[in-house]
C-alpha cells in the first residue's frame, strides 16, 4: 500500500512541474473560470426561466408557446378579470390575506417582544412551537385542518382560513421582528421609562420606530404567506369559499388554459413589487 | 445610527443575544400576556388539529392503520421513494447551488446583485406559479419536447412530465434558494484574507478552496441540507401538479386518500408518519438547522 503511494507521488511529479509553469496555470485558471462561469450561468437560467416563462406565455396570441410570437394580446387578462370564479377566489384570497398579514403582524410582534425583552416561561418551548408551522409538513397540518374545521362548518370560510393562515404566517414575523429588537438597544426603551414614559407610549414612540422595518418586512412575508398558500388552502376551500391558490390548482390540473398564465403573472408581479419595496427600504437604510 | 466599526465588524449572534439577555426587564405578567394571543391561536390552529389528527391514526385504540401501512409493500415503497427523492433533490441544490452561492458571495457589488436576483425572484414567485410553468415546459407539446425535436434529438415528443424525473426536477427548482442562501450568508462572513493567505503559502486555487473556503462553509452547507431535505419530504404541490401515479410521494398519497379515496383513518397514518419522519430529523439536526438564516441575508 504505502510502496504504491511513493510510487504514484514520483509518476506525477512531472505532472506537477508542468501545471507549475506560468503558462500553463494561466491556461488552467482561465480554462476553469470558463467552466465554472458556463455552469452558474446555466444554473441561474434554470432558476429564472420558469418564473419568468409565465410573462411572454400571458400575453401570446396562441394558447402554447411559440417563438418568435406571432402577437401579443391582452385577452387573457381580460378573461381572467372579467370571469366571475376568478374574481370571487381572487378577493376571497386578498380578504384573508389582508387579515392574516394584521393578525400576524400584531400576535408576532407581541410574542417576539415577550421572548427577548420578557421574562417568559417556557420562553424557549414558546419559540419552537411557533416556528413549527414552517418545519411540520403542510400537507400535515391541511388534513388535520379539515378534519377539525369541517363539523364546525368553518372550511371555505374566511374565519377558518383566517386561524389557518395567522398560524403558518407569524413565524416570519417572529424571525423578522427578533432580529429587528435584538439589534436595538433596549436602554433607549429604559431611557424613556425613566423619563416618564409609560410601557405604551415607550413602545409607540421608542422600540416601534427603531424596529419598523423588521416589523415591515414580516408584514409582507406575511401577506405572501398566505397570498401565495396552497397547500393548506387546497385542503380548507370549498365550493362556497375557495383561495386563488386552489382555484389556480384545480384549474392546472384540469383546464391547463393560457389565463392561468396571466393569473401568474399578476401573483408574480405583486411578490416581486412588495418585496423590492423592503428591499429597497432596507437599502435606503443602510445608504 | 450605527457608527463605522459597528458596520465593518456586525456583531456576532452570540454577542447580540449576551445584551438582549441583560434587557430582559419586562415582567412575567405582562411577557406571559404578550405572548397569550399567539399560544391561544397556535393551540385553536395547530396543537389540536395535529393532535387530532394523530389521535385519528390510532382510532378505537387499535394499530390497524399502521398494520395496513407495513402490510401493503407499495406504501413503504412510497415512503422509501419519498426519502429518496428528498434526498436527490438535496444533493442537486446543493451541488448546482454551491458555485452560485460562492459566487455571490465574491463578486463585486453590481453583479453580485444581478446573481442574487436570480435566487431572490423564483424565491419570491408561489410554488403555484413555478409548478405551473413546469407543466407548461415539459408538457408532452412542451417547450423542451419542441426544442429536442427541433434539434434532431429526439424523433417525437418525449413523456417528460408525470415521471419521477420531472418531480425531481421541478422540485430541485423550487428548493435550491432555500439552499443557496445559507451557504451564501456563511460564505460571506468569510474573510477573503484567508483564501488569500492559502494562495500566498503556495497553494492552487483548488487547494485553497479544498483546505480553507469548503471546511468553513459547512456550517452553510449543513444548514441548507436539512432545511431543503425536511422542505421536500413533505413537499404537497409540485408532485402533485408534475407527478403522476408512477412518482407517487407520502405527501401525495395523503392527498389521494383523503380527496379520493376518504380514507381518513389511513391518511391519519400517513401523516403521523410523515410528521414523525419529519421531526425525528428536525430533532437529530436541530443544531444546524437555523430557519432564519434564509430569511436574515434578505435584508
Amino acid at each position: 500500500m504505502s510502496t504504491d503511494l511513493t510510487h504514484s507521488t514520483n509518476r506525477l511529479s512531472p505532472v506537477r512541474d508542468l501545471y507549475d509553469s506560468a503558462a500553463v496555470q494561466v491556461f488552467a485558471k482561465a480554462f476553469g473560470v470558463t467552466i465554472l462561469a458556463v455552469v452558474i450561468g446555466c444554473v441561474l437560467f434554470f432558476l429564472l426561466l420558469p418564473t419568468l416563462i409565465v410573462i411572454p406565455m400571458s400575453l401570446s396570441e396562441k394558447d402554447y408557446i411559440e417563438f418568435p410570437t406571432s402577437g401579443l394580446t391582452l385577452k387573457w387578462y381580460r378573461a381572467y378579470f372579467s370571469d366571475p370564479d376568478w374574481m370571487a377566489a381572487t378577493w376571497f384570497s386578498l380578504k384573508i390575506a389582508l387579515a392574516t398579514t394584521a393578525t400576524a403582524t400584531i400576535m408576532g410582534t407581541m410574542a417576539a417582544l415577550a421572548i427577548v425583552r420578557g421574562r417568559l416561561p417556557f420562553s424557549s418551548a414558546l419559540q419552537a412551537l411557533a416556528l413549527g408551522p414552517m418545519i411540520v409538513p403542510h400537507i400535515v397540518l391541511g388534513v388535520a385542518l379539515y378534519l377539525v374545521f369541517s363539523p364546525l362548518q368553518l372550511t371555505g370560510n374566511f374565519l377558518g382560513f383566517l386561524i389557518a393562515h395567522t398560524v403558518l404566517a407569524t413565524p416570519y414575523v417572529m424571525i423578522t421582528v427578533t432580529a429587528a429588537l435584538q439589534r436595538f438597544d433596549p436602554a433607549l426603551e429604559l431611557a424613556a421609562l425613566n423619563c416618564g414614559a409609560n410601557r405604551l407610549q415607550a413602545f409607540a414612540l421608542v422600540v416601534l420606530p427603531n424596529i419598523a422595518p423588521g416589523v415591515a418586512a414580516g408584514a409582507v412575508f406575511a401577506f405572501l404567506a398566505s397570498f401565495d398558500e396552497a397547500t393548506v388552502a387546497f385542503f380548507i376551500s370549498d365550493i362556497g369559499g375557495k383561495s386563488i391558490g386552489r382555484k389556480m390548482f384545480e384549474d392546472i390540473d384540469f383546464n391547463l388554459t393560457p389565463v392561468i398564465a396571466a393569473v401568474s403573472t399578476v401573483l408574480v408581479v405583486i411578490s416581486l413589487l412588495l418585496m423590492g419595496a423592503i428591499h429597497l427600504a432596507n437599502a435606503q437604510k443602510r445608504g | 445610527m450605527s457608527g463605522p466599526s459597528e458596520v465593518l465588524q456586525p456583531t456576532s449572534p452570540h454577542q447580540r443575544r449576551s445584551t438582549a439577555a441583560s434587557a430582559r426587564f419586562y415582567s412575567r405578567g405582562v411577557s406571559v400576556c404578550l405572548a397569550a394571543p399567539l399560544v391561544v391561536a397556535l393551540a385553536i390552529g395547530f396543537v389540536y388539529p395535529v393532535t387530532r389528527l394523530v389521535g385519528l391514526s390510532f382510532e378505537g385504540g387499535s394499530l390497524e392503520q399502521y398494520r395496513r401501512l407495513v402490510a401493503e409493500p407499495l406504501y413503504l415503497g412510497v415512503l422509501a421513494s419519498t426519502v429518496k427523492v428528498a434526498f436527490i433533490v438535496t444533493i442537486a441544490s446543493l451541488l448546482l447551488g454551491f458555485p452560485v452561492a460562492y459566487l455571490m458571495a465574491r463578486l463585486r457589488h453590481g453583479i453580485a446583485m444581478v446573481v442574487a436576483a436570480c435566487v431572490f425572484i423564483p424565491l419570491w414567485t408561489s410554488v403555484l406559479v413555478r409548478s405551473y410553468a413546469w407543466v407548461v415546459l415539459l408538457q408532452r407539446n412542451g417547450i423542451v419536447n419542441t426544442l429536442l425535436a427541433d434539434a434532431g434529438i429526439t424523433d417525437g415528443p418525449m413523456k417528460l412530465i408525470y415521471t419521477q424525473g420531472a418531480v425531481i426536477v421541478a422540485m430541485t427548482h423550487v428548493l435550491m434558494p432555500f439552499m443557496i442562501l445559507p451557504i451564501y450568508s456563511t460564505l460571506r462572513t468569510l474573510p477573503p484574507d484567508y483564501n488569500r493567505a492559502a494562495r500566498n503559502l503556495g497553494a492552487g486555487a483548488f487547494r485553497a478552496f479544498i483546505s480553507i473556503t469548503l471546511p468553513l462553509s459547512l456550517p452553510g452547507v449543513f444548514a441548507g441540507s436539512v432545511l431543503c431535505f425536511v422542505l421536500a419530504l413533505g413537499f404537497y404541490i409540485t408532485p402533485a401538479l408534475v407527478g403522476g401515479p408512477g412518482s407517487m410521494l407520502m405527501a401525495t398519497l395523503i392527498g389521494q386518500q383523503t380527496t379520493v379515496l376518504l380514507d381518513w383513518p389511513f391518511a391519519a397514518a400517513l401523516s403521523t408518519v410523515l410528521l414523525t419522519v419529519t421531526l425525528i430529523f428536525v430533532f437529530l439536526f436541530r443544531k444546524t438547522l437555523s430557519l432564519s438564516k434564509g430569511l436574515h441575508s434578505v435584508h
